[in-house]
């Protein structure tokens, strides 16, 4: 019987051949932390007095989360970070305006495939994009690897979902993982490592597969991975990285759950209030009268995401009763879309830009929501209060539906302006 | 003892503890005052030593932040007893030295007013009349949950192990 691609990256970490259910040891390749490493030096430091990082080189920092600081207390979080970077020798930190901690960490470099990588944010997940076993812990255990260099894992199961054909006009790969989610639901895939296999896996850009991977926790799981390919490979060339531990399952791996997904079968879809699995067709919700549009974070604020919405608002404006924000996820993508002309686009029809970082998503400032207020973003989580305001509605959508519907003033079907 | 009872599903960690003050709270004290502001008001007032909470299914979903399982240990929860629980969230509260108690047919079983009791030493959770079995913990997860913690079991463990 053939391994999952889970078994096989743990195995190799571990030393040892090892089987489903089992815990495993291992010193992963990176530990990603953000602004809550301030929380985490304190831990450190009230465990380990005048303590030294295990390995420096494996820790990477990332400021994001609210950057510019929103308050003074924000403030002196970053600069306790600042003091400690230097004082430990860290060389993988990324001030303000970088971007995006799981923009960041591809770009840098910093996730390999085949690799392990865990951060203390639940998106870590992301990096499945690039063959990367890839996870999220708390901030506790990112102190305790600080010291130690190593965690646990007990070795997941996994779920296969199967890919073919591709997708229509003005839908996205948001729109399919929305989807997958809508039907797994949100603990559906609890505990176990997710791979995405089939022939359409072939044709989907890295920055759908980011997409994809990033939503990956939104059904529970641990992992959320895509074999490395040919685009991966270009992707780390461009970096001057070459690929040497890339990994994938066996074909005849076992799964303790397979699922089939055709690309040409998916349709716009909206998640609504106040679950990620809340998925319904856009038929359901057009016209729904919205208040803001929000645009970007680590699901949809890459160049390809910003042109897909600036394709539908160029010439347009955004309705008088929207304001429509937009974060690129990072300097890079952010310096990509002004190439493209696709900052000029958006800021034309009205849209407000922000620093490359998680902006409002997380509801800290820059586009908190009012009471009663309804939002459309292409964030990955509607939670309640998560835009900062527990009586606010967030619904996700893709880029493309969140253009349509900001020139509309009301949740649209993209499609329909495509036509 | 009291036992705080939320049956709904896919209760999230911005439910427990909302995100918009992960980076100005992450002591005890600070966390208490939010502890599942937006599920139950009521909660961190109310809440003592002691008490048990019983859940629905996938238990501390979404985020990463580990104020939820911080706090729950903190004001002194006994344990959380639910359906099933979210990965990290499950993680976390064994670094938090939080126990965990899967049982869906003790939270199915539960009605309002029954005594809840469990005893992770042998897995088994009391509720009202009947008694019910869980899975116990791994090993190397009950030595971190018997030391209060992961920092803790590092402490032990790892520091003082290192210089002997
Ligand atoms: S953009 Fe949102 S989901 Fe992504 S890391 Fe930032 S706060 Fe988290």
């Amino acid at each position: 019987m053939g391994e999952t691609f889970a078994v096989k990256v743990l195995s190799r970490a571990a030393g040892k051949k090892i089987r489903e259910g089992e815990i495993v040891f291992v010193e992963p390749d990176y530990i990603l932390t953000h602004d809550n490493s301030s929380a985490i030096i304190g831990k450190f430091e009230s465990t380990v007095p005048e303590g030294k990082v295990r390995y420096p080189g494996r820790l990477a920092i990332v400021l994001d989360h609210v950057t510019p600081a929103a308050s003074s207390k924000h403030a002196a979080g970053h600069m306790k970070i600042r003091e400690f970077v230097r004082e430990q020798g860290i060389t993988n930190f990324f001030d303000i305006g970088t971007g995006i901690c799981h923009q960041v960490m591809p770009e840098m470099g910093l996730v390999m495939p085949g690799s392990i990588v865990v951060g203390s944010d639940s998106h870590t997940c992301t990096y499945g994009a690039f063959n990367c076993f890839a996870t999220g812990i708390d901030r506790t255990e990112a102190a305790g690897i600080w010291i130690t260099g190593r965690t646990w894992f007990k070795v997941p199961e996994t779920m296969n979902i199967e890919l073919t054909g591709s997708f229509d006009a003005g839908i996205s790969a948001k729109d399919l993982i929305l989807t997958i989610i809508g039907d797994v639901g949100a603990g559906g895939a609890n505990y176990m490592a997710v791979e995405f296999n089939g022939p359409a896996v072939g044709g989907l850009r890295i920055s759908d597969r980011m997409t994809i991977a990033n939503m990956g926790i939104e059904m529970g799981a641990k992992i959320a991975a895509f074999p490395a390919n040919i685009m991966t490979s270009k992707y780390f060339m461009a970096l001057d990285i070459k690929i040497e531990k890339a990994v994938w399952s066996d074909h005849d791996a076992e799964y303790a759950r397979s699922l089939e997904y055709d690309l040409s079968d998916i349709v716009p879809v909206i998640a609504c209030p106040h679950q990620v699995d809340n998925v319904v067709p856009i038929e359901e919700m057009t016209g729904t009268k919205i208040d803001q549009v929000f645009l970007g974070t680590c699901t949809n604020g890459r160049a390809e995401d910003l042109k897909s919405a600036a394709d539908i608002l160029r010439g347009e404006k955004v309705h008088p009763n929207v304001r429509m924000i937009v974060a690129p996820a990072s300097r890079k993508e952010y310096l990509k879309a002004i190439k493209m002309g696709v900052m000029q686009d958006l800021i034309e029809s009205g849209a407000v830009i922000l620093p490359p970082g998680c902006g409002p998503c997380l509801g800290a400032h820059q586009g908190v929501l009012a009471p009663g207020e309804k939002c459309l973003s292409t964030a990955n989580r509607n939670f309640k209060g998560r835009m900062g305001e527990k009586e606010a509605e967030i619904y996700l959508s893709s880029p493309e539906t969140a253009a349509a519907s900001a020139i509309a003033g009301e949740i649209k079907d993209p499609r329909e302006v495509l036509r | 003892m009291t036992v705080f009872h939320y049956p709904q599903n896919d209760i999230n960690t911005d439910l427990l503890f909302p995100g918009k003050y992960t980076y100005t709270c992450s002591t005890g004290p600070e966390i208490k005052e939010h502890l599942l502001e937006d599920l139950d008001p009521a909660f961190a007032g109310a809440v003592q030593p002691g008490d048990i909470v019983v859940a629905g299914e996938n238990f501390g979903c979404g985020s990463s932040r580990e104020q939820p399982s911080l706090g729950l240990k903190y004001v002194g929860v006994k344990a959380v007893i639910a359906k099933s629980f979210a990965r990290i969230f499950y993680r976390s509260a064994i670094n938090q030295g939080l126990l965990l108690v899967q049982s869906p047919e003790a939270v199915n079983y539960f009605t309002e007013g029954d005594e809840v009791e469990v005893d992770p030493a042998v897995g088994k959770v009391h509720v009202g009349d009947r008694v019910f079995g869980f899975p116990p913990l791994p090993d190397e997860m009950l030595d971190i949950l018997k030391d209060g913690g992961l920092l803790d079991h590092i402490k032990k463990e790892y520091i003082i192990g290192d210089e002997a």
